[in-house]
């Protein structure tokens, strides 16, 4: 955690220097603009910290683990992805919720795949996503979608 | 000010809560708390950061510049703006499907249409940020380069699959 904060920080620095050098007002403009949303996001932010901290309290860890821990093996994955596709969490809830997860055992592929599936396969918003598409180009959208992210898993899953 | 205090409420409240349960030895208080904290600190050393990056990444790319040019610009040129230009954006998938309609009508081909999408879905600046805070920089970045070309071939795909009489219509209820 201290090594991800130190490179992150680091590329900030970097590219905030050079944003100073290449025109400081403009980059005065954009720290305020930074700061404002920074603002905007806090209290919904800290709002769903504390519900997920309560959620995790209840939920035992046991049953986590079962289902997507080290041992689900490929039931655990196709849990995941299936889940991943239905429902519909943003990413703020989605994010600590892969990060608890993780703590509890599950492995980088299952969470790859839960991850994935969630952002770019939306069964619950297909009806309105035929609106805009149409049926074919929606529901084809979908299932690629869906196979993409059982590849990235899977990868994720060799690498990590 | 009363509308600040509202939105914090939950805030303050969990924050009496957690005082009263380590006063009072209130186990379980306490593990919702120190679970919130781990939460609280993994994210707090990030988010600063990110929002630098955030803020200047909006000053030297206005969203504007970049929807100017994905109408006419085809070929790399086209899809690298497309993929800029959806790393810029906020909000679950749903809400890209209006801007696909914008796009659509501005003359965006197919295929960018849905590069588009696939890098509004799992690219956005502010997740990535987020995604790194919780997840890992090593498994951030991977994920993301692995993603990127597999949605770039599904936006070839689409074109293909869907063909030229492709169109996006208005939803709008």
């Amino acid at each position: 955690m201290v090594s991800n904060t130190f490179i992150f920080g680091l590329f900030t620095a970097i590219i905030l220097l050079l944003s100073v050098i290449l025109d400081r007002k403009k980059t005065f403009l954009g720290l305020k603009k930074g700061a404002k949303m920074l603002f905007n996001i806090l209290h919904p932010f800290l709002n769903i910290l504390i519900l997920i901290s309560l959620v995790l309290f209840f939920i035992p860890d046991y049953l986590i683990v079962n289902s997507l821990g080290a041992n689900s093996g490929w039931l655990g994955f196709i849990i995941a992805a299936i889940i991943g596709s239905i429902t519909l969490i943003p990413g703020f809830i989605s994010y600590p919720l892969a990060a608890a997860l993780l703590k509890q055992g599950a492995t980088y592929s299952v969470v790859a795949v839960f991850m994935t599936t969630l952002m770019m396969v939306g069964i619950v918003t297909l009806p309105l996503e035929i609106k805009y598409f149409g049926k074919k180009a929606a529901i084809l959208r979908n299932i690629l979608n869906f196979i993409a992210a059982i590849i990235i898993g899977i990868i994720i899953g060799w690498l990590i | 000010m009363i509308k600040h205090i509202k939105n914090y409420m939950w805030v303050i409240l969990f924050i009496i809560f957690s005082i009263v349960s380590y006063f009072m030895g209130f186990k379980p208080g306490q593990m919702i708390y120190s679970n919130f904290n781990e939460f609280f600190i993994e994210m707090i050393s990030f988010i600063p950061f990110l929002f630098i990056l955030i803020g200047l990444f909006d000053v030297w790319f206005p969203k504007e510049m970049l929807e100017k040019h994905i109408g006419q610009e085809s070929g790399i040129k086209g899809i690298f703006l497309v993929i800029l230009l959806a790393m810029l954006q906020a909000g679950p998938l749903y809400g890209a499907f209006p801007v696909a309609y914008l796009l659509h009508k501005k003359g965006a081909s197919v295929k960018n249409i849905f590069i588009y999408l696939g890098a509004f879905s799992s690219m956005k600046i502010p997740m990535l940020g987020i995604e790194m805070g919780y997840l890992g920089i090593k498994f951030t970045i991977l994920r993301t380069l692995i993603s990127l070309p597999l949605f770039i071939l599904i936006g070839y795909m689409m074109e293909r699959f869907v063909g030229k009489n492709f169109k996006v219509k208005d939803a709008k209820v």
